[in-house]
């Protein structure tokens, strides 16, 4: 049989090939770089401040900005915005996005039985509570939080959503009531551009909220503490050094917060599930606040009137100087950059912080301030961070462009995310479950902060990621692996025919540092199988575009492929 | 015994200079040194911690038996009938009745409580509580490091650089896990591995790399390189160490604090030379449903302490026919209590002080500390009052059973926390004072490998001294001399014919200073 390699194998293919295909671990301790031996000097702080930005906006820009507010980007997006004006593309990344179709039961092959009150590819969102189906319905919604990613339009609101769902953090598998988690998440989709005070008096309110952190079993005989100390803490006035709340404060607002319950009829039966003020529930006495609020006190008040407490609890929350500033930073770590430095919390965070506060705790022109600043598109914040376990898996997948499963199939459907969902979770990033009510600590924790997504053991899991997706395909299940569709991907940028130009895009899409010469070179050699000249790409490219056969593609295909795998590789594809 | 130290101490003086000619190397500076004598050290110590994650109740983890009425008026809904408790012999308390494998190590003398441990001024945070146990601070100090990250960075100051080496191939601590904590974050780098299992190591392409940029982008890639690497390296001597043993018993199904240890057990007992491993148990935050009402002895408390229990007892059986059990010892820590009223969700809120447990087959068993008390007329408010800060139980563990000297373990606690009794036959050893003194006895011995008559050449201040032989145990083999030397350079004869082959350490000590020479027949 003929070989269809032949033709276009050059000599001295085989070194080549073993340089890319040898995967026994280099003997890096060669390597001539080393953290401490050339101590980095600090190269912040950066002079940019929230002014708005008036340099150049081009493709490099218009990348750096769908990179940090999608996941991943296409590159009919990056031409998209990259024709646009700085201010425009900020606009048209600040709109909402249609509410995506609620998830359905596609869980079926997930339990012993069929669900009595769902037929399969109907949504469950409004099904009575049933203990054995619950499972299958947390992952129906979590697999479709994925899909809502996935197929994001190209606007924030995805990433906002996780933004909030890591700021105010449930864990689904906690609260276990598949249509409370969904009424979560839908929270937070409907007050993600909105008003902060409106959205954290919701989350008080939410039942999933109320059941993760036991809201609902608060009450004047035995108060629960959890949700009072966290709202302080994490939600609102955080712990920077200005916040100066005390251990009674947390008692004064868990009192406050005494009688608001869930429905249990609604969480067992059909519909919605709401929560509601329980006047025989709530504690009436007299709630005094520390110095720190000003030694407010909030007056207990008897019958539904109790009910009122908590809009004063707010209020109060809202007017001290620590909310806004501490959503801010929480907004900046997650957006720009994880670290604060002081010339950052003078020239970014107190401004962005007097705008919220100002404007009455509106979301919005926040962000529009933030993404527009020259601080925003300060050339030092640009690939300065290390991609999360979901920007990496499903920015690769809008990238690559991926042969999803046929959507009428929804048993692989499920399987597919349920792959996907133990992947993400398997690096540290379980969507729907962070490790704690404090989000994942890559957006928390110093002094590691993004550097915690990135261990010994994900490093290679990533790589694993990447190199499915190049050689064999992501795994669902036995019988299917999906790989990403190459030259799909390949037909999508301006000069597929120029090798040159299939690295360079390729980097502008999925690095955070722009390639140096001599890793496009060395890429290169791979992609011209050790030929030096280009055309030899270009020829085997333009065969396959005449004639779209086996042969040819798979010409094309067993170039790409070791290409894509070590540019996936690369230290810089970590980056965004 | 005080292994890392002698080890790193007997370099001072004449020590270096015969020890670098039998090595073969010409005037080697004294870091090489340092590492050439901890590739020598092929059996040391492993400290293994046990996370449990959310709080653990103490008060029904170990129960005070002398307060059982005022617990019955306190914590109605999760009391623990007596009877179901499992009562240690000449003690006034009762372990849950989930914890029988703790009660037989206790009767074997393996176990040791360590009653009401917290910290001044207590943090009801998870969060901030958790850091302060895992970073060692007081409770209003903000530490970016982990105590035994700096105890890491103090044997180690070059690592993350230059690491892995021939002389340190292994990692330095290993978490279980997909994240680092921040126990293990040293001064300047996470000092651990972290390792989901040996199985999922995976090899990465050798691309060619370019000097990273001179950019915040830059520092991250540098970062990113630098974990590749140490993954690739790491990831072989683990995956050799793994595949070199094989768990000698079945642990229980289902049980993840027990799918971690059986890593742990594989990785010692194959032949890594890390000292610390991290595995954690989540799910103590039980605010609701801790008990099932009507019977408190099941319930979400009842299986977190069921698999902490049977996870415990299986790696220590394990590791005992594994033949690595005296090399293992293992503590549990959790960031606080629980409240000592339970709630009407039948749980328990965020608490204060409680028990620790350490045990191994060279941990001096018992229960050390008093009975907590429950107030009169208690309230919500109320907790418990601490007795043992946390860190006289690391500091304990430092100077015990990894060999630490005073000063450092003030260096590594930033400050001094008086130790308790932890590991047997300590006494001795940990009584001994500083090794880190830089003033030389001009101790050395040869010919090394001993080989009949040998000379210990040392040099005396005209103070008593002791000259002791001691094997890696501990224990002492032979006594050279006591008495006292006038001042000077002294040769004494060692006769050797009769020590059976090994490794040995000759120690010389006075009522301020003691130095080892480590020797082998």
């Amino acid at each position: 049989m003929a070989n269809p390699f032949r033709d276009i194998r050059p000599p001295g293919y085989q070194k080549v090939a073993e340089r890319y295909r040898k995967v026994i671990p280099p003997d890096l301790r060669q390597s001539a770089e080393t953290l401490a031996a050339k101590p980095i000097p600090p190269r912040r702080p950066l002079s940019t401040g929230l002014e708005t930005y008036t340099g150049t906006f081009g493709e490099d820009e218009a990348a750096h900005l769908l990179k940090r507010t999608l996941f991943g980007l296409k590159k009919s997006e990056l031409r998209t915005f990259a024709a646009m004006s700085m201010a425009d593309a900020v606009e048209a990344i600040l709109q909402s996005s249609p509410i995506p179709t609620p998830p359905v039961n596609n869980y079926r092959g997930y339990n012993d039985r069929d669900d009595p009150d769902v037929p399969v590819g109907d949504s469950w969102i409004q099904a009575p509570y049933d203990v054995e189906l619950e499972g299958g319905r947390v992952i129906s919604l979590k697999g479709w939080l994925l899909k809502n990613m996935t197929q994001q339009a190209p606007t924030l609101h995805e990433k906002m959503i996780l933004f909030w769902h890591n700021l105010l953090a449930i864990q689904t598998w906690d609260v276990f009531v598949g249509k409370a988690d969904y009424q979560y998440f839908e929270m937070l989709r409907r007050n993600a551009f909105g008003n902060y005070k409106t959205m954290v008096r919701d989350l008080t309110l939410d039942p999933a909220m109320l059941l993760f952190l036991n809201g609902t079993f608060n009450n004047k005989e035995q108060p629960d503490e959890n949700y009072a100390r966290e709202l302080q803490e994490l939600f609102t006035v955080g712990k920077g050094a200005g916040s100066q709340y005390t251990e009674a404060d947390v008692s004064a607002a868990a009192r406050v917060l005494t009688g608001w319950v869930i429905n249990w009829e609604e969480a067992e039966g059909p519909g919605d599930v709401s929560s509601f003020f329980y006047p025989n529930y709530h504690d009436t006495t007299d709630k005094q606040f520390s110095a720190f609020y000003g030694n407010r006190v909030i007056a207990g008040q008897s019958g539904l009137g109790g009910a009122q407490e908590l809009d004063e609890l707010l209020e109060m929350i809202f007017d001290t100087q620590e909310a806004a500033k501490y959503i801010c930073r929480r907004l900046y770590n997650f957006f720009v950059y994880p670290e604060i430095d002081s010339t950052t919390e003078t020239n970014v965070i107190e401004p962005l912080a007097e705008q919220f506060r100002s404007g009455g705790y509106e979301i919005l022109p926040v962000l529009r301030t933030l993404f527009k600043s020259a601080h925003f598109f300060d050339v030092a914040n640009r690939g300065a961070m290390i991609k999360s376990p979901i920007d990496t898996l499903v920015g690769l997948w809008r990238t690559l462009g991926f042969a999803s499963p046929q959507p009428d199939d929804l048993s692989v459907d499920l399987n597919f995310y349920v792959s996907a969902l133990w992947n993400i979770g398997g690096q540290g990033q379980e969507l729907g479950d962070p490790p704690s009510v404090a989000g994942w600590p890559a957006y928390y924790q110093a002094p590691q902060y993004d550097k915690s997504w990135m261990t010994t053991d994900t490093i290679t899991k990533r790589a694993l990621i990447t190199d499915s997706l190049v050689w064999w395909g992501f795994w669902i299940n036995e019988n299917l692996q999906l790989p990403a569709d190459l030259i799909g991907y390949l037909e999508t940028l301006d000069a597929p025919e120029d090798p040159n130009a299939v690295l360079m895009e390729s980097a502008q899409l999925m690095l955070g540092i722009p390639l140096d010469e001599a890793s496009r070179n060395e890429l290169k050699t791979i992609l011209l199988s050790g030929q030096s000249s280009d055309y030899y790409w270009t020829d085997a490219w333009t065969a396959y575009q005449a004639d779209p056969s086996d042969s040819n593609r798979t010409v094309v295909e067993n170039r790409l492929k070791p290409t894509l795998q070590a540019l996936m590789q690369l230290g810089e594809f970590q980056l965004m | 015994m005080n292994r890392r130290n002698f080890l790193r101490h007997s370099f001072h003086g004449t020590a270096m200079a015969t020890m670098a000619s039998t090595m073969g190397l010409a005037a080697p500076a004294r870091q090489q040194l340092a590492r050439l004598m901890k590739m020598a050290e092929e059996t040391d110590r492993v400290l293994v911690l046990i996370y449990l994650d959310g709080g653990n109740d103490g008060l029904n983890t170990v129960v005070p038996l002398d307060q059982m009425s005022a617990l019955s008026a306190a914590r109605p809904h999760v009391l623990l009938p007596e009877n179901s408790l499992h009562l240690l012999q000449g003690t006034e308390v009762g372990l849950h009745p989930s914890l029988s494998g703790f009660k037989s190590l206790f009767d074997e003398g393996r176990l040791k409580v360590i009653q009401n441990v917290g910290y001044p001024q207590p943090n009801y945070s998870h969060f901030r509580s958790t850091d302060i146990w895992m970073s060692g601070s007081d409770a209003d100090v903000y530490l970016n490091s982990g105590w035994t990250g700096r105890y890491l960075h103090q044997q180690y100051p070059e690592f993350p650089d230059a690491f892995p080496n021939t002389d340190m191939p292994d990692p330095l601590a290993i978490e279980i896990g997909y994240g680092a904590s921040l126990l293990f974050q040293g001064p300047t780098a996470a000092m651990s591995m972290v390792l989901s299992g040996p199985e999922s190591f995976h090899e990465l392409v050798d691309n060619v790399e370019q000097p990273a940029p001179d950019t915040p982008a830059g520092d991250k890639l540098r970062y990113v390189r630098l974990v590749a690497r140490q993954s690739q390296q790491y990831g072989e001597v683990v995956v050799a160490a793994a595949e070199k043993a094989q768990n000698q018993v079945a642990y229980p199904q289902g049980n993840g604090l027990a799918d971690q240890l059986k890593i742990v057990a594989r990785l010692i007992a194959g032949g890594l030379r890390t000292p610390m491993y991290m595995v954690r148990l989540g799910g103590f935050d039980t605010h609701d449903a801790q008990v099932v009402a009507g019977n408190t002895t099941t319930g979400e408390h009842a299986e977190l302490l069921k698999q902490l229990n049977d996870a415990v007892l299986a790696f220590m059986q394990d590791t005992e026919a594994l033949g690595v059990g005296d090399r293992v010892m293992g503590m549990t820590f959790s960031e606080f209590g629980r409240t000592i009223m339970s709630n009407a969700s039948n749980g328990t809120d965020h608490g204060t002080v409680a028990p620790m447990f350490v045990f191994g087959n060279a941990v001096a068993g018992g229960v050390t500390g008093r009975n907590p008390v429950i107030p009169e007329n208690v309230t919500y408010a109320d907790d418990l009052t601490m007795q043992y800060d946390f860190r006289q139980v690391y500091a304990s563990v430092l100077q015990q059973w990894l060999g630490m000297s005073e000063t450092t373990t003030q260096e590594v606690l930033l400050g001094d926390f008086q130790p308790m009794t932890v590991v047997n036959g300590q006494d001795g050893v940990t009584g001994l004072g500083d090794w880190g003194q830089e003033r030389s006895q001009r101790l050395s011995v040869y010919p090394n490998p001993l080989n009949g008559r040998a000379t210990i050449s040392l040099e005396s201040f005209g103070e008593p001294m002791r000259v002791e032989v001691m094997d890696l145990q501990g224990r002492s083999v032979a006594v050279i001399y006591e008495g006292t030397l006038p001042g000077g350079q002294h040769q004494l004869p060692w006769d050797t014919h009769l020590l059976p082959r090994g490794q040995y350490v000759v120690v010389v000590r006075t009522a301020s200073f003691r130095q080892g020479y480590r020797v082998a027949k």
